[in-house]
């Protein structure tokens, strides 16, 4: 995200040990009723002003699941969830046609977020900004979504004019139905699991990604997610598709208010690859993690897949994971395509009473496939932290290689680690690695650290910072800046 | 005649009928164990895939088999395999047989747990978890005898072997002995246990074991899985280790048409070591599962454990191993390694180590590799010379022999080398 250097000034200016994205934004909403039934379905496909077919879709994916248990074999602990006290659409009323009709408050929302002015403009909706001046900095193009809908999407006659779409899944809908027909649900099917197919009958908006064939994205695509309203869920669901020879780099930015409830968040992200194509997904999840307690903080149950279709396609996810009380997801490759390229590169950090329970999964089907697995746990105060893998490698994938590495830090007595990675391997040709290990900061780095002058944070940081370098590494570099920043701040508290 | 039930109904159907007849049925105590095992087993039966401790083992083949309870005659005087150290103890069936045993001027106790077992209140099943594991249910729910081994403070208790044969009959036997090995303040035993049957023999040998090992005391325990083609073993470990104790348990699984070799360590003092190691040889047809489960209850501990897995043919095989370290358990010392060798294109490997760590002062680690022979190995070896074939037997032996390495006891060691040499011998 542009916004980093700013997001920076804004989290320093802010005092220490708080959540600096916790303010609430006070604008016009409107609301769906409370609760989760078939006409809330149809009221939200109904407001989208949907097809018949998606309509369909979605009521089928509503009847799936309410026939599905809810999964309890995460390392995870949470009261059960009341899936009818929830809103389930939530929207600034009324979208502005010029920079004077914005919901100030909105504006100010994005200034707080450290989104540039410019940038602002752009989100608010206003026509014809994206035609404003180059930044001197590598232009980004942003999705911003808030709450259940997407507010505006930057850049999008300049990327128009290389044939790339980049809109919100409910404009797609209307604007491109043959796309969306063709490849929602392909990757994550209505019934994959229980978030997901809760998503697929309620999500509300998202962003959609065309890359045509042989085209480099000539700049980072972005989503902002924001969850706003109280007591609304967030149903976002994300569908890109880079056609042959194309490639992209999509990021991915979360955050939320301070609130003492619980608000959920089930997102669905599809990726389809297709030959020669390629495709970088970034995310930093800083969705609001709770309180010191345990009280409030968002339930992160997200379901990520892509699916390498074509030749020598590439997938690579990388993902810091700082927020939320409870992180849920595995970010997955199915490898279809000969000399198709999975890659995960995680840093999931849990402190006070957060939990987190992800990994990936690495399906191998076509020959020579590889996948690199680099995932890097943090527990500190009372945080659990679960790495979660799969690597499958089919009778097929001759020659399919994977290596994986999984490091977990403790920091203080009171936190958890857990490794639990799956190997089915049934490819005698195939080559698989795993290795994993647990420990805790050594004293004589700290000590080092400390002789030098440094406070026994900054050397906690630093030390963090290096044990998450190799993943650190591969996020867009202003991303890369601010995730270093947010590793920090996550880990106040915890030392000494 | 009528349907004889098969699964789990079959033998909680057995039980009913044998309950009276069971060694104990006298015994309050012993009737209260058998009664709460029956019990957790009506309500687990055969466990199916979906249970996580069980994703990939699938019992439906033993569960279908419809065993009959052992009718071994006592005249049968079966070839024997060879023995490791002066003293043996034989069951045939899961029952003791002393006549072909030789346990004479031993300098600790060597009993049948159908003998002595009014004596074992407190201590049998002390371990065992019934509750959450169904195969230690159904051995508590229907066990008849097994071998209790007391080793007094001190002693060394030399070599034991322990032999169990299955039996052919016409219709598949089901034997679960039950063994509980106590080793007490600095004592010292090496346990070589042999399980073998004729070849035609189809049966399922359900033995648990409930092992303590003193403080400061030493077990080696070494597993040979050597059943008939044709037979189950489901067999369940539970040790649990005192200070400064070292429990060092190699399980070779080599026969056996379905094999589960699952490891239940309680290191609960501080000091305490544990190995566990093993391999696991599998041909066409086999289906070879090590579970192990290792708890670090105590602090400076230290655990090591190496498992090696050779397919061929349609085989699968199967690891499983949690270490969890508990949060008094600081400075903890963990490692597990386990690899496989593909030798077949048909066979499967399914690998799933895990770490659950509580305590932050701890070293822990785990790896786990799959694979095929290493081309530039094999190249570096014919290029001197080696033919194919001797080259691929060099490296199979070599990636086997690592395993067998690690056993610190002499004897036990020299045993289970002969007994891989021998797989390999008979295969290649």
């Amino acid at each position: 995200m542009p916004a980093v250097t700013e997001t920076i000034d804004t989290v320093q200016s802010v005092t220490e040990g708080a959540y600096k994205w916790g303010f609430e934004t006070d604008i016009e909403m409107e609301f769906a009723p409370k609760g989760l039934n078939e006409d809330i379905v149809r009221f939200i496909s109904a407001k989208k002003k949907e097809p018949q077919w998606l309509l369909d879709w979605r009521l089928k994916a509503f009847a799936i699941w309410q026939k599905m248990e809810e999964p309890l074999w995460a390392a995870v602990k949470y009261p059960p969830i009341d899936y009818q006290d929830a809103y389930y659409y939530a929207a600034p009323k009324a979208g502005p046609k010029s920079l004077d009709e914005v919901d100030p408050e909105l504006l100010k929302t994005y200034a707080k977020l450290g989104i540039p002015l410019k940038e602002q403009a752009f989100l608010a909706g206003v026509e014809g900004a994206g035609e404003s001046p180059a930044d001197a900095r590598m232009p980004v193009a942003i999705d911003a979504v808030f709450d259940s809908v997407s507010v505006a999407t930057s850049y999008k006659e300049r990327l128009g004019k290389e044939g790339i779409i980049f809109c919100s899944i409910s404009e797609a809908v209307q604007t491109h139905p043959e796309l969306i027909r063709q490849y929602l649900g392909t990757v994550v099917p209505q019934g994959d699991n229980f978030y997901a197919a809760l998503n697929s009958a309620v999500f509300t908006d998202g962003s959609f990604v065309y890359i045509p064939k042989g085209v480099r994205c000539p700049m980072e695509l972005s989503t902002y997610f924001r969850i706003n309203a109280k007591s609304t869920g967030q149903f976002e669901r994300t569908l890109i598709i880079a056609d042959e020879g194309s490639t992209v780099s999509y990021l991915e930015g979360c955050t939320a208010p301070m609130r003492d409830e619980n608000q959920l968040h089930a997102a669905v992200v599809e990726l389809v690859a297709l030959d020669d194509a390629s495709i970088k997904y970034s995310t930093v999840q800083n969705w609001y993690p709770g309180d010191a307690e345990g009280r409030g903080g968002i339930y992160n149950f997200v379901t990520k897949r892509a699916q390498c279709r074509g030749r020598r396609s590439k997938v690579s996810w990388t993902q810091v994971e700082t927020g939320s009380a409870i992180t849920w997801k595995y970010p997955s490759c199915v490898l279809l395509g000969d000399d198709s390229v999975g890659e995960f590169y995680s840093v999931a950090i849990t402190n006070n009473r957060q939990q987190a329970d992800t990994g990936t999964k690495m399906i191998h089907v076509g020959k020579r496939t590889t996948s690199t697995i680099i995932s890097k746990g943090i527990s500190a105060g009372r945080g659990q932290n679960t790495y979660r893998g799969l690597v499958r490698v089919a009778p097929t994938a001759s020659g399919a290689r994977n290596f994986t590495q999984c490091d977990s830090l403790l920091i203080g007595d009171q936190c958890g680690a857990h490794t639990v990675p799956y190997i089915e391997n049934r490819c005698m040709t195939a080559k698989t690695e795993h290795e994993a290990t647990t420990s805790r900061i050594a004293e004589d780095q700290l000590f080092y650290c400390r002789q030098r002058g440094m406070t026994q944070e900054e050397a906690v940081g630093l030390i963090v910072n290096g044990f998450c370098r190799e993943v650190l590494k591969e996020l867009p570099m202003e991303f890369a800046v601010e995730a270093q920043k947010l590793l920090q701040i996550s880990l106040e508290g915890s030392v000494g | 005649m009528t349907a004889h039930p098969i699964g789990a109904a079959g033998f909680l159907h057995r039980f009913d009928g044998l309950r009276a007849r069971l060694p104990g049925a006298r015994l309050p105590w012993i009737q209260a164990l058998r009664e709460q095992a029956a019990d957790a087993f009506r309500v687990q039966g055969f466990p199916t895939r979906r249970v996580e401790a069980w994703k990939y083992t699938d019992l439906r083949q033993v569960a279908d088999a419809g065993f009959d309870e052992a009718l071994s005659a006592v005249d049968s005087a079966p070839a024997l395999p060879p023995a490791h150290g002066g003293a043996r103890v034989v069951f045939v069936d899961g029952r003791s047989r002393p006549d072909l045993s030789t346990v004479d001027g031993l300098p600790y106790a060597v009993e049948s747990l159908a003998a002595a077992l009014e004596a074992q209140e407190g201590r049998l099943g002390s371990l065992a978890r019934p509750a959450e594991q169904p195969m230690a249910a159904l051995n508590t729910m229907l066990f008849e005898d097994g071998l209790v081994v007391t080793v007094p403070a001190g002693v060394a208790g030399g070599v034991l072997d322990l032999v169990s044969l299955g039996s052919a009959s016409e219709r598949p036997e089901a034997f679960h002995p039950r063994h509980l090995i106590r080793l007490e303040a600095g004592a010292s035993l090496t346990l070589i246990e042999t399980a073998t049957g004729p070849e035609d023999a189809r049966y399922l040998h359900n033995p648990v074991f409930e092992i303590e090992v003193g403080f400061g005391a030493t077990l080696t325990h070494a597993r040979i899985q050597q059943e008939a083609p044709r037979a189950f073993q489901l067999a369940t470990v539970y040790a649990r280790v005192e200070k400064g104790g070292t429990y060092d348990n190699f399980t070779l699984n080599a026969g056996a048409k379905l094999v589960r070799n699952e490891i239940h360590t309680l290191l609960a003092g501080p000091a305490a070591t544990c190995h566990m190691n093993g391999a696991q040889l599998l041909r066409d047809g086999q289906h070879a599962d090590t579970t192990t489960v290792l708890d670090h209850a105590a602090p400076d501990c230290a655990s090591r454990q190496t498992y090696k897995t050779v397919l061929m043919g349609k085989s699968r095989g199967v690891f499983q191993g949690r270490i969890h370290v508990h949060q008094v358990a600081q400075r903890t010392d963990g490692y597990q390694m386990n690899q496989a060798l593909l030798l077949s294109p048909e066979a499967e490997i399914d690998s799933k180590p895990q770490l659950e760590i509580y305590a932050d002062d701890v070293k822990c680690s785990h790896g786990a590799t799959v694979g095929e022979i290493d081309a530039d190995q094999l190249f570096y070896l014919r290029a001197r010379g080696i033919p194919e074939a001797r080259a691929r037997a060099m490296l199979v032996e070599a990636f086997l022999t690592e395993a067998v390495e690690g056993v610190q006891d002499e004897t036990a060691r020299a045993a289970l080398g002969a007994a891989v040499t021998g797989w390999w011998e008979a295969v290649a």
